[in-house]
């Protein structure tokens, strides 16, 4: 049965690199610790190679200007552990979470769906490159081969099953130990001469037990490839969620763009890999000096909702869309409509995964704009004409005359319609329409028995009344506060060269008179 | 060797031999074959545009009168207040929402009736409704409360937005950019029917060709009102409107106590088309007419 292993090398490197690719040909030095007493946690092979150790102060590093030193980022750590999760998961739906830079993977079955094992390890380093970590990949006969030969061997590395101690003889006794931390049984190894895995594999069973117990042995087994354990599965969370931890805090929308595009591709790529799309964007800005703006969405439940610094913005999309470059867009229009007001400390983005769309249009359809353009065109003109001015409309029930409500626009995908269908109307006369003045225009209207006789609104629209028809009394809402009375009068009135409609309005409750609209 | 002269004399010699006598013909295939001029078609040989596909209005007598609307092109129609553009409007956004096209509405004074729209059988989900200059004084106080942020925070201003105060009209026109290019529609229609006539003289042509340009090939009606002709050249359908007085009049006479019924319903428009360039030759001034009818009374 088949096993691969994805291990990121320097992982808190890797996981700062993910949000800046431009640094993977430099020197990077992650530092922990509280100034002024921060240490070197980790370093690439640039950095090692130009002496950085773990450990090294802070000053000592400084001395030289070749380095990049970030501090280390727990939250970038846990959306790279959950990128990696999300890579391993995209091939084999048995995985085990071994550390937070290294995934075990049973590929057993997989061979079918994925090609050859060479191939299916490729793939896997290729898919990982494109969530942003660089990762060894090994495959081997049992988990803690595929282990050992994934920190061992850079690259990818493929072990035929029972060549495990041969092709593991070269890799130094270190890579037995995963901590950091110097281990006594490897001091006693390096006491002894045993440098390399094929010397430990050589040592006499019996003598090995003797002297180091059943750790020895375990470690011997392992030095073998002949130890063999059963997977321990898990089944991670479908959290998408990434984060940004800034050096300094940003003040423009111009680079916070740019740092919204770098998380927008790693989410679209996590939820590609696992063939999810999303149809709810949520950003979370940790603001500096504790401006808060109050927004309709809920908070993350990874924070403290009460927290008075944290800004949030939440995109809910009519479709579930997977491009980087639309839900940018969004972004950036939202937050130029609606600006954060403070500087920018941290940022969290996260998406809701749901299944993609799985639509084909019809060759006989009539046309409908395409959903992503649509809603980044949507966004564009709400922000030229303010939130709430555009959308469909939806009236509501109420004898109310203006009772609408504007919502979200979302066309229901269209259906075939026959060219000469019933549903066509198509008579020889139209309804008489209505355009409303928004708002009403105050008029002083002059009464001869009971009936409007004279009407003052302004330069055009004065004079006598040529007709009137009504009044059509309605009321209602008595039993709110913003209850209504009025009596409804249709009007002409001679115009310069024409004759115009109005609806004239008479407001029981102001008793005042108002021009409510112009029948076209 | 020959020399060059010898060589350019024996080409004369062999064009002369071969000129049948259809010249102009000859001449034209010969010019054909020059490098100079190859890509260059003939005026002669020009592909005529294929006819545009024409939509129903859903008022049977403006689409006798004048085809239909015109896929890919510029309709306006234009005429004073109560002269019936609205009504037309709904009747072809009814059509063509029942014709299960997506439609846009870009309402520049916000006059739009939803009522009345509903009365006319459109189908409001399939209808994109722009507000123009609704939402200014909202805006405005929005940014009263960005500007109290700005005291909170005085680094947060490089995170404001600036806010330009834009008029109704020139929210329109880049709406109506941006509904164009973004593509799908089956009609986007601009309604300038409220605009001071001051104002809707003022959009410059250029905004007008841009409009027909981003139209063209495509299948949407593109569908202006207004009060007066303002696309000029750029409309390819315009149809002018007006209500016959005929009807109030014989209201006058006949009743002393007019009924609401009596007043709106079966008002008279007639309609005259002043230009349609789907035919070669010009277009006559055609009349039609039709009636409307008020909803509630029946």
């Amino acid at each position: 049965m088949p096993f691969a292993c994805i291990f990121v090398p320097d992982f808190p490197v890797e996981a700062l690199l993910r949000a800046e690719p431009e640094l993977r040909a430099q020197a990077v030095v992650v530092l922990e610790g509280k100034a002024p007493l921060q240490k070197v946690f980790a370093g690439n092979e640039k950095a090692r190679s130009g002496g950085v150790e773990v450990g090294m102060t802070k000053l000592q590093i400084e001395a030289c200007t070749d380095f990049v030193l970030r501090a280390r980022s727990p939250l970038q750590e846990s959306a790279a552990h959950a990128a990696l999760l999300d890579c391993a998961q995209s091939f084999s739906p048995r995985i085990e979470d071994a550390s937070d830079d290294a995934i075990l993977l049973d590929l057993a079955g997989l061979e079918p769906l994925f090609g050859p094992l060479p191939k299916i390890a490729r793939d896997l380093a290729r898919r990982a490159s494109e969530l942003g970590l660089e990762a060894n990949v090994a495959v081997a006969s049992n988990p803690d081969t595929a282990m050992l030969a994934a920190r061992g061997f850079s690259g990818v590395t493929v072990i035929p099953a029972g060549r495990e101690a041969e092709q593991l003889s070269s890799l130094p006794v270190a890579v037995l130990f995963v901590e950091a931390v110097p281990s006594p049984t490897l001091e006693t190894f390096e006491r002894w001469g045993v440098r390399n895995l094929r010397s430990l594999a050589a040592l006499p069973d019996v003598a090995l037990s003797e002297r180091l117990g059943q750790e020895g042995v375990r470690l011997q087994q392992l030095a073998r490839g002949s130890i063999s354990r059963a997977l321990v599965p898990v089944e991670p969370q479908l959290i998408f969620e990434e984060a940004i931890e800034l050096e300094y805090p940003l003040m423009l929308l111009e680079p916070l763009a740019f740092l919204l595009s770098r998380l927008l591709e790693q989410l679209c790529a996590r939820l590609g890999a696992r063939a999810l799309a999303t149809q709810e964007l949520r950003l979370h800005l940790e603001l500096e000096n504790g401006w808060h703006a109050e927004d309709d969405c809920c908070p993350s439940p990874a924070l403290d909702p009460s927290d008075r610094r944290i800004f949030q913005r939440t995109l809910r999309l009519p479709v579930p869309l997977l491009d980087a470059r639309i839900f940018l867009k969004l972004l950036q229009l939202d937050l130029k409509a609606n600006p954060p007001g403070a500087p920018i400390a941290k940022i969290y983005l996260s998406a809701e995964p749901v299944r993609p769309r799985a639509a084909q249009s019809g060759l006989f359809l009539p046309p409908s704009p395409e959903p992503e353009k649509l809603e980044l065109t949507l966004a564009r003109i709400t922000g030229i004409v303010g939130k709430g001015s555009v959308g469909s409309l939806e009236i509501l029930d109420t004898h109310y005359p203006h009772g609408f409500r504007m919502r979200r626009f979302a066309p229901t995908e269209p259906q075939r319609v026959e060219p000469h269908s019933k549903h066509i109307s198509e008579s020889n006369s139209a309804i008489t329409a209505l355009r409303i003045f928004r708002p009403p225009l105050r008029a002083t209207v002059t009464l001869r028995h009971g009936k409007p006789s004279h009407i003052v609104c302004s330069k055009q629209i004065q004079g006598d009344i040529l007709w009137a028809a009504g009044p059509w009394r309605s009321s209602g809402d008595w039993w709110e506060q913003e209850g209504w009375s009025r009596d409804e009068w249709d009007i002409a009135v001679q115009a310069e060269s024409h004759i115009a409609l109005y609806r004239l309005v008479h407001d029981r409750l102001s008793g005042r008179w108002f021009l409510e609209g112009n029948y076209d | 060797m020959a020399s060059p002269l010898v060589c350019s004399q024996a080409a004369m010699n062999h064009s002369i031999a071969f000129v049948p006598e259809n010249r102009a013909a000859l001449l034209l295939n010969r010019f054909s074959t020059l490098s100079k001029f190859t890509g260059v078609t003939a005026a002669s040989r020009l592909e005529t545009r294929p006819a545009p596909e024409m939509v129903s209005t859903g008022i049977h007598a403006i689409d006798a009168l004048t085809g239909g609307l015109p896929r890919g092109y510029l309709t306006e129609i234009f005429g004073p207040a109560s002269s019936g553009r609205t009504s037309i409007l709904l009747a072809a956004l009814a059509a063509a929402t029942q014709r299960q096209e997506v439609c846009a509405l870009v309402d520049v004074t916000d006059a739009f009736d939803p009522h009345s729209a509903a009365a006319a059988k459109v189908a409001l989900d399939r209808l994109l409704w722009v507000r123009c200059g609704h939402k200014r004084k909202q805006q405005d106080r929005e940014g009263h409360d960005f500007s109290r942020a700005n005291k909170t925070c005085p680094r947060a201003g490089a995170l404001a937005s600036k806010r330009k105060s834009e008029g109704p009209v020139e929210q329109a026109l880049r709406v109506t950019d941006l509904l164009l290019q973004s593509g799908g529609f089956g009609m986007v229609a601009i309604d300038l029917s409220d605009v001071p006539l001051k104002m809707a003289r003022r959009i410059p042509l250029t905004s007008w060709f841009r409009f027909q340009r981003a139209v063209e090939n495509t299948p949407t009606v593109l569908f202006v009102v207004g009060q007066v002709p303002c696309a000029q050249t750029c409309a390819t359908l315009l149809l002018k409107l007006q209500a016959s007085g005929k009807k109030l009049t014989a209201l006058h006479g006949q009743f002393s106590e007019t009924q609401h019924a009596q007043l709106l319903d079966g008002l008279q428009i007639e309609g005259e088309l002043l230009r349609c360039r789907m035919e070669r030759k010009p277009s006559r001034s055609v009349n039609a007419a039709f009636m409307t009818k008020m909803p509630r009374a029946g």
